[in-house]
C-alpha cells in the first residue's frame, strides 16, 4: 500500500525554454530539407516582389507633373496624377472657396473618432454621446449650408472621398438602429410582426444592390406620386440604409440568439418589462457578441458605397475614373494602375482602421467576463 | 390546511405540444409555508413552479397568486413577477454587470428606488449571504456556490413575498451545496413562503412543512416530511425514495 502524503509539494516554475534566435530559426524554418527548400523559395519570391514594388512605387515613380506627358516611363508609378488631382479626390466638386467648411467637417469627424479611441474615466460615455449627436448635425449644416448665413451647396455637388465618407457613415449609422428593430421584430412572439420583418429582410437581402439603387432613383418617382420631389441623394441614402439594415438585422439576430434563455428568464422573473430587459440585459450582451460580424458588415458597406457611380455620382473611385478620362491624363495604362493602387490604398486604410477598432472592442469585452 | 392562501392552483393543465406536462393540478399554499416538491425527472416539478411567475403559461384551469389571477393581462404579470423571487439551477446572473449591479438593477428599474438606496439594500443582502466582500467582482470570477448565493440575494433584494427555488443545488460541486442550503435554511427561519424543487432530502426533512411528490404531471402524494420519507403512502413514492436514498 502507498503511504499517505503528509506534506504538500510547493509549486515549481515550468522548465526553462530558452531557444535563442538560431534554434528558433532552425525549428521554424529549416527543420528538414523539404522545409528548407520551401523557406528558400518563399524568401526568393518575397525579395523579388519587394524589389519590384520598391522600384515601381518609389525609385522609378514620378511624383509631380501636370499631365500624362510627365509620366513617360511605364516601369514606375505615376503619383503625379494623384498629387495633381488630390483636391478633386478629397473635396469632389465642392466649390473651391468653401473648402474650409469641408475642412471643419473632416476635423470634427477626426475628433469624433478620437473620442472613441481614448477613455476619459467617468465622463467617457457622456462625451462620446455628445460627439456622436453633435457631429451629424454640424456636418449637415456645414456641408449643405442654408443655415446661419452659410451658402447653400447642392448635395449633388458632393463627391470624392467626402461623398464616400458621407454615404458610408449615413448607411452605417442609419442601418444599425433599423437593423436592430428588424432583428427584435423577427424574434417577436407575434407571428404577424415576425413574418413581416422576415420577408422585409429576405427581400432586401435577396435583390442585387445595383437593382435597388436604380429602382429607388429611377423608378420611385413613377410609383409614388411626388416621389420625384425627394432629392436624388436622399433617395440613394434611403436605399443604402434599407438594404444594409437587412444585413445588420441578421448580424444582430446572431448576437441575440447567442444569449442563453436563462438571461431572459431571470430578467422576466425580476419583473423587468420587455424593453428594459432588452435595453439593460439582453442587448448589451448581444451587441458584444455581434462585434466581429458587425464590423465585417460595416467594412462591406464602406466598400460598396462605390455603386453610387451607377446613378451618376462621383465618389472617390468615380472621381478617379473621371480624372483618368480627362484630356490631361488620358493615356498609357500605367497611369491607370497607379490611380487604382492609390484608390485601393485609401479604401484599405479606412477598412483596416475599422478592423483594428473592432479588435480593441473584442479584447475589452473579454476583460469584463 | 392553510388558513391564508397565497398561491392557489385550481385544476391546472398544461401541454408542451401534445405532451401533457401538468394534469389537473390542485394546490393551495399558505402564507409562510415551506413546500418541497420532488419527483423523477420530467415529472413537471419545474414547470409547476414556473407557472407561478408565468415563465410558463398554463392552458386551462386557474392560478391565483396574491389574490391576482394569472391571465393574459400583462399589467398583472409584471407586478406578480416582482413579488415572486426565483432562483434557477444555472444561476442566470447577468455576466456583464458586477455583483452589486446585478442586485441593484431590479430595484432600480422595477421598484424605482434611487441607485444609492438600492446599493445600500444590496449590500445588506450580500452581507446576509456572506459575500459582501465580492460586490465589485463579475459573476464569472466567482465559484458556483458564490454565484448561487448572489442569485438568491438578487431575488431577496426585491423584497418578494414568495420565493421559488428550481433545483438550485443541482449544478453545484458537492462541497458548495452546503453554503447554498444554509442560506435557504436561514430564509426559511424568517417565515418566507418558499416552494423548493430539490432532491436534497436532508433539506426537505428539516425545513419543509409539506412535501409534494409529483410523477407524470400529477401530484401523486402530499404529506408531512416525516410521514413522506418514513412511510410513503403511494407505491411510486416508495420506489422514488428507495432510489434517491439508495446511494447514500
Amino acid at each position: 500500500m502507498e503511504p499517505i502524503q503528509t506534506s504538500f509539494k510547493t509549486p515549481k516554475s515550468p522548465p526553462f525554454q530558452s531557444q535563442g534566435a538560431r534554434l528558433w530559426l532552425r525549428s521554424n524554418f529549416f527543420s528538414s530539407w523539404f522545409n528548407t527548400l520551401i523557406t528558400i523559395l518563399l524568401l526568393y519570391a518575397i525579395v523579388t516582389l519587394g524589389i519590384f514594388i520598391l522600384e515601381w512605387a518609389f525609385v522609378n515613380a514620378v511624383w509631380f507633373g501636370d499631365s500624362a506627358r510627365s509620366c513617360p516611363n511605364s516601369n514606375g508609378a505615376c503619383w503625379a496624377f494623384v498629387t495633381d488631382r488630390w483636391r478633386l479626390f478629397v473635396y469632389g466638386l465642392y466649390p473651391h472657396e468653401l473648402y474650409w467648411r469641408v475642412n471643419i467637417v473632416y476635423i470634427l469627424a477626426s475628433l469624433t473618432i478620437l473620442s472613441f479611441l481614448f477613455s476619459y474615466g467617468r465622463t467617457t460615455k457622456t462625451f462620446r454621446l455628445l460627439m456622436i449627436t453633435i457631429f451629424p448635425v454640424a456636418a449637415y449644416i456645414l456641408l449643405i449650408g442654408n443655415y446661419f448665413g452659410l451658402k447653400y451647396v447642392s448635395p449633388e455637388d458632393l463627391g470624392g472621398l467626402l461623398l464616400t465618407l458621407v454615404i458610408a457613415s449615413i448607411s452605417i449609422l442609419g442601418s444599425i438602429p433599423l437593423g436592430l428593430f428588424l432583428a427584435l421584430g423577427r424574434m417577436s412572439k407575434l407571428t404577424v410582426i415576425s413574418k413581416l420583418c422576415m420577408y422585409f429582410i429576405e427581400f432586401w437581402r435577396g435583390v442585387p444592390h445595383i437593382v435597388i439603387i436604380v429602382m429607388f432613383v429611377a423608378l420611385l418617382p413613377i410609383f409614388i406620386p411626388d416621389g420625384g420631389k425627394i432629392d436624388v441623394v436622399v433617395r440613394a441614402f434611403i436605399a443604402f440604409i434599407v438594404f444594409n439594415s437587412a444585413y445588420m438585422a441578421e448580424v444582430f439576430r446572431g448576437g441575440l440568439q447567442s444569449i442563453p434563455r436563462g438571461q431572459f428568464e431571470a430578467s422576466r422573473a425580476l419583473g423587468l418589462s420587455y424593453w428594459k430587459m432588452m435595453g439593460y440585459i439582453i442587448l448589451p450582451q448581444a451587441m458584444r457578441n455581434s462585434v466581429p460580424a458587425l464590423v465585417n458588415t460595416c467594412i462591406s458597406i464602406f466598400k460598396e458605397t462605390t455603386i453610387v457611380m451607377l446613378i451618376g455620382f462621383s465618389d472617390l473611385l468615380g472621381i478617379i475614373q473621371l480624372s483618368l478620362e480627362s484630356s490631361d491624363w488620358v493615356g498609357p495604362p500605367h497611369i491607370f494602375s497607379s490611380a487604382y493602387t492609390f484608390a485601393a490604398l485609401v479604401y484599405f486604410i479606412f477598412t483596416y482602421g475599422m478592423s483594428k477598432y473592432s479588435e480593441r472592442l473584442e479584447n475589452r469585452s473579454n476583460v469584463d467576463l | 390546511m392553510a388558513v391564508d392562501p397565497i398561491i392557489l392552483f385550481d385544476c391546472v393543465n398544461k401541454w408542451f405540444g401534445n405532451f401533457h406536462v401538468l394534469r389537473d393540478i390542485d394546490l393551495v399554499v399558505g402564507k409562510g409555508e415551506r413546500i418541497v416538491i420532488c419527483g423523477p425527472s420530467g415529472s413537471g416539478k419545474s414547470t409547476l413552479i414556473r407557472c407561478i411567475n408565468r415563465l410558463e403559461e398554463h392552458q386551462t384551469g386557474k392560478i391565483i397568486v396574491e389574490g391576482l389571477e394569472l391571465n393574459d393581462d400583462l399589467k398583472n404579470i409584471d407586478s406578480i413577477r416582482s413579488e415572486v423571487g426565483m432562483v434557477f439551477q444555472s444561476f442566470n446572473l447577468f455576466p456583464h454587470m458586477s455583483v452589486l449591479e446585478n442586485l441593484v438593477i431590479g430595484q432600480h428599474l422595477v421598484r424605482r428606488l434611487p441607485k444609492k438606496q438600492a446599493e445600500e439594500i444590496a449590500i445588506t443582502y450580500l452581507e446576509r449571504v456572506k459575500i459582501a466582500d465580492q460586490a465589485d467582482k463579475f459573476p464569472g470570477q466567482l465559484s458556483g456556490g458564490q454565484q448561487q448565493r448572489v442569485a438568491i440575494a438578487r431575488s431577496l433584494c426585491m423584497k418578494p413575498k414568495i420565493m421559488l427555488f428550481d433545483e438550485v443545488t443541482s449544478a453545484l460541486d458537492p462541497e458548495m451545496v452546503k453554503e447554498v442550503l444554509d442560506v435557504m435554511v436561514d430564509l426559511a427561519g424568517e417565515g418566507m413562503t418558499m416552494l423548493v424543487v430539490t432532491h436534497e432530502m436532508g433539506f426537505a426533512r428539516t425545513v419543509a412543512d409539506r412535501v409534494i411528490f409529483m410523477d407524470e404531471g400529477q401530484i401523486v402524494e402530499e404529506n408531512s416530511p416525516s410521514a413522506f420519507f418514513d412511510n410513503p403512502a403511494s407505491e411510486r413514492a416508495q420506489n422514488f425514495i428507495g432510489q434517491v436514498l439508495h446511494h447514500f
